[in-house]
């Protein structure tokens, strides 16, 4: 197992750390897109989320870690038999390297049983790996487009159906998904995009003494992993129990119908294609509340998550030169001047 | 000392190739302290004796029990990542994981020959071994975690800016050198032996951290130059610790940062301190800053500077430990260290751009009978100029080998037709559109608006259909390649900011240039469109020359070279009148004739559209 670096010696990008944050409250905020020039340390802050999630209760024994309370019984496993042995195990992360192959993403027949036994077994893929967790793609716009497509369909229904080899597979497989990728490499599709709940963009940062930090730690962290993460231990594991608040705070955090009015009217005034992008401010404003210990969301955290709910959504004007950020901040400060 | 004066050259010129040898020797035998942490090195050259004697010097200096592997272009992901060794799997009855070269590398060095063709996805996974140090196999019913701690020698053979490796690759490794200007008698013995870095192998792991002034020096002195990447500074910071080991020092000292510098910051650089362009030298320098360094060895005279001796304090709590006279001391090391024509260097040096700018996409082809990209296997009958995916056939039969080697005379494994698994590949029709844009006399800023909005307009419809678009502006004497062809409507944005106008009318040029173009397009399987905007007053002739009658015979005679070579093309009319002349130069071309006196961005798009929608 490799050392990740930690989260909290992360420098800046504030942004992006939210959005991560965000989703590890709400994984039904539809995951996390994460733009940006390279050497930002994208990568590393995704990766670095593993030794910052909670652990989860799991079905023991089930090899799609089953939730007890929602799963059991739904998955290809026979977890519903072994309900009433539960198990707390790490919230998985799993990372989808290029160059993966759709069997290992959705599951295949398990060749060595079938070898030996001349047995038909299946072996579960990554996307029953990340079942409950997150499923991390590196290079988003470099992966094959079958494989994307692919991704998208199981994120969206939560159940990976496999048919295959003469398999006949189906088992829950909900996870938060998170992309990173650099714009300069082609775009993506709008109905992609779409699919992410949040997207952030991430520039290196300019300022020389924040370049020195990340120097620095990155030095010390290639210098001596095991030191550096334990100096930063503490400030993980802080950042860990906002995490775990956050969790418990969502459920009960309330949203007026004032603010689900300014939603719609943000939305209707940049003109964002469809439902989700209204969906996804009321979700995010929700997580983000429950992140800053608020218990009913306010037009500010409202206005705190606009940008990075919505700025993937709207319809480009080509002729515009105006970044989607600016244009959100624009409609807020209209809307909502006070 | 200069050895080349002897052979006639201009002194100057050879000692500058002299140095240029000497600081490429000085990166190999960094490189070969500590490949992994450095992770590599670009080496622009043509294959030949110099590039040869260079990697022989990294290869005599690395550990002996160091692997040094090649690893071919566009290696397929089975024998780069690793996979399932069939033959064995199916002998010992378990699944037997073969590993990939990268993890062959481990420890060592791979070589990336013609790397200017690399695929970018190829890129991506270097690049990813290089970040990890391991490579993550899922593939072919295996999850495997391989070591792959390397370091890459990247050989570029790019002739042109917009040939270079995948900027991804290119971005984390900490040389980047050009040995074009080299000939076989620069290569001196250069006195770095084996057991020498050996010694500083093991002198680095002693080393004790870096002061606070070094590092900051370091990031201050990439800001100076403009170099925005937060990866050169880090790389600069290993190179720095290299060269002390090198240089028998125990610790790093602002000289190993200014030589570090020197050779990470440098090529890197965009902008210059204190630059003034009127200073600048007329003639166009090398592509590669070549900086005059003091042959090795003679770092003795050069002062030596005592550190901020404080260890940088790392708690999450720590308050910075600032000294901004050390650091200064290192800046002022770098700045002198650096060339001072830098600036002019940069800016004739496009590599140190390239990488931003890099032309080819994921759509890169490679010469081969496979076409398109593999989209996975499917069953069916096995056609002459199919391929059969044979991992995926064999899993196909093995769970039936119990019931079927019932009846068998032996043999290991059954095949049978219904098993059979084809490779699927998907071609999409990529199309690049070329815009040539008149930017001559006193309508060529509205054109130039125009088909720029064009252009932006066309990427931004273009996600699904994969649609390339350059654009060539042509002016007095002059056509320019303004945006190579890309998909990126970022990239567009960025390199279409500021467009130059005004001059006279070179169309025979512009139309030569295109064509060469739309060629280059053609044999990476694209399909070209040419599309003039312009009112066809050619005034300029090939050679520069003056001359309406002359310059439109020229056109014409290159318009016809396009309708020969068969490629698509639109000739929008922008004069305000529509003009006999655009209409014979579309015909000679085989083309479309557009009159559109008021140029306008969507009924550009459209127009284009209906052209392509036209053609088969």
């Amino acid at each position: 197992m490799r050392v990740v670096y930690p989260f909290s010696a992360i420098v800046g990008q504030e942004e992006m750390k939210l959005a991560i944050l965000m989703a590890a409250i709400d994984p039904g905020l539809g995951g996390v897109m994460v733009f940006g020039d390279r050497g930002t340390g994208k990568s590393t802050a995704v990766r670095a989320l593993a030794a910052l999630l909670p652990q989860m209760t799991a079905v023991k024994g089930c090899a799609y870690h089953c939730d007890p309370q929602r799963d059991a019984g739904r998955c290809a496993g026979d977890c519903g038999a072994m309900v009433g042995e539960t198990v707390l195990i790490s919230t998985p992360l799993v990372d989808l390297p290029l160059g993966a192959t759709e069997d290992r993403l959705v599951g295949a027949l398990d060749l060595e049983r079938a070898l030996t036994r001349g047995e038909k077994r299946f072996e579960p893929g990554l996307l029953a790996r990340a079942h409950r967790g997150f499923l991390y793609i590196d290079e988003v716009n470099l992966l094959e487009d079958h494989l994307v497509d692919l991704l998208l369909d199981v994120a969206a229904s939560g159940e990976n159906v496999v048919e295959r080899e003469g398999l006949s597979v189906r088992h829950p497989a909900r996870f938060v998904l998170v992309g990173s990728g650099n714009p300069e490499e082609g775009e993506l599709r709008p109905q992609l995009l779409d699919r992410f709940g949040l997207s952030v963009e991430v520039k290196t940062p300019k300022d020389l003494a924040a370049r020195v930090d990340v120097v620095r730690r990155r030095d010390a962290f290639d210098r001596d992993p095991q030191g550096f993460v334990a100096r930063w231990a503490a400030a993980d594991a802080d950042v860990r129990d906002q995490i775990l608040a956050g969790q418990a705070r969502l459920a009960t955090v309330q949203v007026s119908d004032a603010i689900l009015e300014a939603a719609s009217r943000l939305c209707m005034s940049l003109g964002s294609d469809g439902l989700r992008g209204e969906l996804t401010l009321m979700r995010a404003a929700r997580a983000y509340a429950a992140l800053k210990g608020a218990e009913t969301v306010a037009l500010e955290h409202l206005r705190a998550i606009s940008p990075m709910a919505l700025r993937h959504r709207l319809r480009r004007n080509v002729l515009d030169e105006t970044g989607s950020t600016v244009r959100i901040e624009r409609a807020i400060t209209e809307l909502f001047a006070a | 000392m200069s050895e080349g004066d002897q052979f006639g050259a201009a002194p100057a010129v050879r000692g500058k190739t002299a140095s240029v040898w000497n600081e490429a020797g000085l990166a190999a035998a960094l490189f070969a302290i500590d490949p992994i942490s450095l992770r590599g090195v670009v080496v622009r050259a043509g294959a030949g004796p110099v590039r040869d004697a260079w990697v022989e010097l990294v290869r005599r200096l690395l550990p002996p029990d160091a692997p040094i592997r090649r690893i071919p272009l566009n290696v397929e992901d089975d024998r780069l990542l690793g996979g399932l060794d069939l033959a064995a799997s199916l002998s010992l009855g378990r699944a037997v994981a073969q590993n990939g070269l990268l993890a062959a590398c481990d420890g060592g060095v791979a070589i990336l020959p013609m790397a200017e063709r690399m695929e970018d996805g190829v890129g991506a996974r270097l690049a990813a071994a290089l970040d990890h140090g391991e490579v993550a196999v899922e593939r072919e019913g295996l999850g495997l975690r391989l070591a792959a701690r390397l370091g890459v020698i990247v050989l570029d053979e790019g002739a042109t800016p917009e040939e270079h490796p995948p900027s991804a690759l290119v971005e984390r490794v900490a040389f980047w050198l050009d040995l074009n200007e080299l000939g076989h008698r620069d290569l001196r013995e250069l006195g770095y032996d084996a057991p020498d870095i050996e010694a500083a192998r093991r002198r680095l792991v002693r080393q004790p951290a870096p002061g606070y002034a070094i590092i900051e020096g370091l990031c201050a002195a990439a800001q100076i130059y403009g170099v925005e990447s937060i990866r050169a500074p880090l790389l600069a910071l290993q190179v720095a610790r290299a060269h002390a080991a090198l240089k028998d020092r125990d610790e790093v000292t602002a000289d190993d940062a200014a030589i570090a510098a020197r050779l990470v910051l440098g090529p890197r650089a965009t902008t210059a301190p204190d630059a003034d362009p009127a200073e600048t030298p007329p003639e166009p320098p090398p592509p590669e800053p070549p900086p005059e360094p003091p042959p090795p060895g003679a770092e003795s005279e050069e002062t030596r500077a005592r550190e901020d001796e404080t260890p940088p304090d790392l708690d999450p709590t720590d308050s910075q430990t600032e000294d901004t006279a050390a650091t200064d001391l290192v800046i002022d090391a770098i700045k002198a260290a650096l060339p001072t024509d830098l600036l002019a260097q940069v800016k004739a040096a496009k590599l140190a751009r390239a990488p931003a700018a890099r032309t080819r996409g994921e759509g890169a082809t490679t010469p081969s009978q496979r076409r398109g990209r593999p989209i996975g296997a499917r069953q069916g009958a096995l056609r002459p100029g199919d391929r059969l995916n044979l991992p995926a056939t064999l899993r196909a039969a093995t769970p039936w080998q119990k019931l079927r080697t019932a009846r068998a005379d032996g043999a290991l494994i059954q095949v049978r037709q219904e098993d059979f698994r084809i490779r699927r590949f998907i071609q999409k029709s990529e199309s690049t559109t070329i815009f040539v844009v008149d930017a001559s006399g006193s309508a060529a800023f509205q054109r130039l608006a125009e088909a720029k909005g064009a252009v932006e307009l066309l990427l931004a419809k273009a996600y699904v259909s994969r649609t390339r678009v350059a654009l060539i502006a042509f002016r007095s004497t002059e056509a320019e390649l303004l945006l190579a062809p890309t998909r990126s409507l970022t990239r567009a944005k960025r390199q279409l900011a500021e467009l130059p106008g005004g001059g006279g009318t070179p169309l025979a040029l512009a139309m030569d240039q295109a064509l060469a173009l739309a060629e280059a397009e053609k044999a990476k399987d694209r399909r070209p469109l040419l599309v003039f905007l312009t009112d066809g007053r050619a005034n300029i002739g090939r050679s520069g020359a003056s001359g309406r009658a002359a310059a439109e015979g020229e056109a014409l005679e290159a318009a016809s070279r396009i309708g020969a070579a068969g490629i698509g093309a639109v000739f929008v009319d922008t004069s305000p009148r529509p003009q006999p002349n655009g209409d014979r130069f579309a015909k000679a071309m085989g083309g479309v004739y557009a009159p559109l006196p008021y140029v306008n961005a969507d009924a550009m798009a459209g127009l284009i559209d209906n052209v392509k929608s036209l053609r088969p």
